[in-house]
């Protein structure tokens, strides 16, 4: 297992090497300019020099290069130091941001909480919602809780984010009055009112977002289930006596997981991406909102690095799904 | 021992009710071997499931009969009540070892879970107990062997482990439907060999379900024929085998190979086993029957005694039988 998993990591090297390379050609032959949203009174001569100074003026390879080496090593250096107060990144030129000047990773930082609280948390409620739905509505198939559970499903695997995500504020915000409309990221949480009012916040992006990781993973629970349960060794476990709670949430369920684990574990980094529409929506500042006005101001280094970002999340999940299974059925072995 | 009386079992398709299982009678003594023996499709492992409550309900329901066991009816009693009697007091071997064991747990654990529910053993006892069990069954090294997983194995040693858990609480009855069926020929010939040595051993009685006359004729001490859902015939092994009196157990035993000379063709029966689909008014063999008459199609004949020991269900016996008084 051990050279398994160090075998995947040597060859997760080059496989990112090479999505990196291709974000950035394809970011370069996108069309824009990071002058494009100066005022129409900066002169063309300054919007030049202003391009220089931004390192356009080097050929592409070159700027790839220093994009590596200012992600891969300058990087690290200065989260390094920073963490320990040893002072060896020095002046390094870290990964700047076009638009606001400054270091693409202290962006990150001060956006990751939103959207882990928001994003990860709906993934959380998603999950802990679906698993119990898929298991009765296999066990029970066809009953009007399977049937129920199969029209929120299809309402949830159909109906956009952005439809939702207003229905919601216009139910719940503007007629009933019982959560903000507006996801307040200054909020502090010190004492139990101010941990109501986070709790509060963050039920509606929570809630959108939750319908969708239900709708997906209940489904996949549920077909999981189905096969799991005309297998011949339930009717084992049964003509052994076991009750049918054993049966079917320690003989069945165990089987049943091995699948949908994996998928919960590859849908992983697409909280880190965050939900561009919903923190949209409900103003939250996340790295999805991140994303979408770095790609308005023509933002390279910053688009560059959250989608670099995202595929190593991507190519390290698709390891520990692979991991998990492994260590979940224990058929598999990859030695 | 096991008393079963007009066994009924249907199944609700969307095509109508399919009659698996009509009016099946037949016991079980202590200690004693019987073999059910049927094609495909005759309901012998209806019947056998039908007893254990063991078929998906719905679509199949059990319509009418009794199954007495131990003074009590195991088709009547409650899911609480049958899973005290299911893997404690009657064992159940089932056909496919490859898929019938859990591929996520450990033998171990699967077979000292009736012990710990059956018998209330603690984690040390039933370890303890399992082991014994594997190495009742023939598996070498059999200590070590309670922490592999089912795909450690081979299928006859997976079926020698079925072996183990069905007779885990030593039950006074064990059910084996067609338990060598899926296992090559050597392996069969160990297999039915274990099974030989566990009877003697145990004395528990053993209800053999197989499609394989030799099967049978190997270990049984009686044989009860199924076709269509019905027994045809019943009678102990040597009194069967020298004097078949249903026309569909004398063509089975004439399509035994090695019966006939070496170039002969073997034969078969012609025709398809009846679908079922309605209760049958008429011989569910007549179809097929090189002796069929008027009779064979106006009226299903029930299961009669002929000379002591032998039951056969069929009108050329009681046709017979009326000519000669």
């Amino acid at each position: 297992m051990l050279n398994y998993i160090i075998r995947r990591l040597l060859i997760a090297v080059p496989t990112l090497l090479f999505i990196s390379l291709a974000i950035f050609l394809l970011l370069d032959l996108a069309p824009g300019d990071p002058t494009a949203q100066m005022p129409l009174t900066v002169p063309p001569e300054v919007r030049e020099k202003i391009r220089l100074a931004l390192g356009l003026g080097e050929p592409i390879h070159v700027r790839y290069l220093l994009w590596l080496k200012q992600f891969l090593i300058n990087e690290p250096l200065h989260i390094f130091s920073d963490s320990t107060g040893w002072d060896i990144a020095g002046d390094s030129q870290r990964v700047i941001s076009w638009q606001t000047r400054s270091p693409v990773f202290d962006i990150i930082v001060q956006r990751l909480p939103q959207t882990m609280w928001v994003v990860g948390m709906s993934y959380v409620v998603g999950i802990l919602i679906a698993i119990p739905i898929g298991i009765i509505s296999a066990y029970r198939q066809y009953s009007w809780f399977d049937q129920t559970g199969t029209f929120v499903t299809m309402v949830g695997y159909s109906v956009p984010p952005f439809f939702t995500g207003v229905l919601v504020i216009v139910i719940f915000s503007v007629q009933l009055g019982w959560f903000p409309s507006i996801y307040d990221t200054t909020h502090r949480v010190v004492d139990w009112d101010t941990f109501v009012f986070q709790l509060r916040q963050m039920v509606m992006p929570v809630m959108v977002l939750a319908l969708q990781t239900t709708a997906q993973i209940s489904r996949f629970m549920r077909a999981s289930m189905l096969d799991n349960l005309n297998q011949d060794y339930v009717r084992t476990a049964r003509g052994k006596g076991m009750t049918e709670k054993v049966v079917v949430l320690i003989h069945v369920l165990r089987n049943s997981l091995i699948p949908v684990i994996t998928v919960i574990a590859l849908g992983v980094p697409g909280i880190f991406g965050g939900a561009i529409i919903t923190e949209q929506i409900f103003k939250v500042n996340g790295i999805g909102q991140l994303l979408i006005t770095a790609i308005y101001a023509y933002d390279i280094p910053m688009v560059q690095t959250l989608t670099f970002i995202f595929a190593v999340l991507i190519v390290t999940f698709n390891l520990i799904a692979d991991v998990l299974y492994g260590m979940l059925d224990p058929r598999i072995r990859y030695d | 021992m096991l008393e079963v009386r007009d066994l009924k079992t249907i199944f609700h398709t969307q095509d109508g009710a399919v009659h698996a299982v009509n009016g099946v009678s037949f016991h079980v003594e202590e200690g004693e071997l019987l073999a059910v023996v049927g094609e495909s499709g005759s309901g012998k492992s209806v019947t056998m499931m039908s007893l254990l409550q063991l078929l998906p309900m719905p679509p199949a329901e059990v319509t009418a009969g009794t199954a007495m066991f131990q003074n009590r009816d195991l088709v009547r009693l409650s899911p609480t009540e049958i899973r005290d009697v299911r893997g404690a007091r009657i064992g159940f071997i089932f056909q496919d070892p490859m898929t019938s064991l859990n591929p996520v747990f450990t033998v171990g654990f699967q077979i000292m879970e009736p012990l710990r529910k059956h018998m209330g053993l603690s984690r040390s006892e039933a370890r303890g107990r399992a082991a014994e069990l594997l190495e009742l069954v023939g598996i070498p090294s059999a200590a070590d062997r309670l922490d592999d997983f089912p795909h450690q194995f081979s299928g006859g040693m997976r079926q020698r482990v079925m072996i183990a858990m069905a007779l885990a609480c030593d039950p006074k009855v064990l059910i084996a439907d067609e338990p060598t069926t899926a296992l090559d020929v050597t392996v069969q010939a160990q297999i039915l060999e274990l099974v030989r040595e566990l009877r003697q051993k145990l004395g528990m009685a053993i209800i053999w379900v197989t499609h394989d006359l030799g099967v049978a004729a190997g270990i049984a001490d009686r044989i009860m024929v199924m076709y269509g859902g019905q027994i045809v015939e019943q009678a102990p092994i040597a009194e069967l085998f020298d004097r078949p009196r249903h026309p569909y157990t004398q063509a089975l035993l004439e399509s035994l190979p090695g019966r006939h000379q070496a170039n002969e063709r073997l034969r078969s029966i012609g025709g398809q086993p009846p679908l079922l689909m309605a209760h049958p008014s008429s011989c569910p063999f007549a179809p097929r029957c090189r002796h069929k008459f008027d009779k064979c199609e106006a009226a299903n004949p029930p299961l009669e005694r002929i000379g002591g020991v032998h039951d056969v269900a069929c009108w050329l016996e009681s046709a017979n039988a009326e000519a000669a008084e």
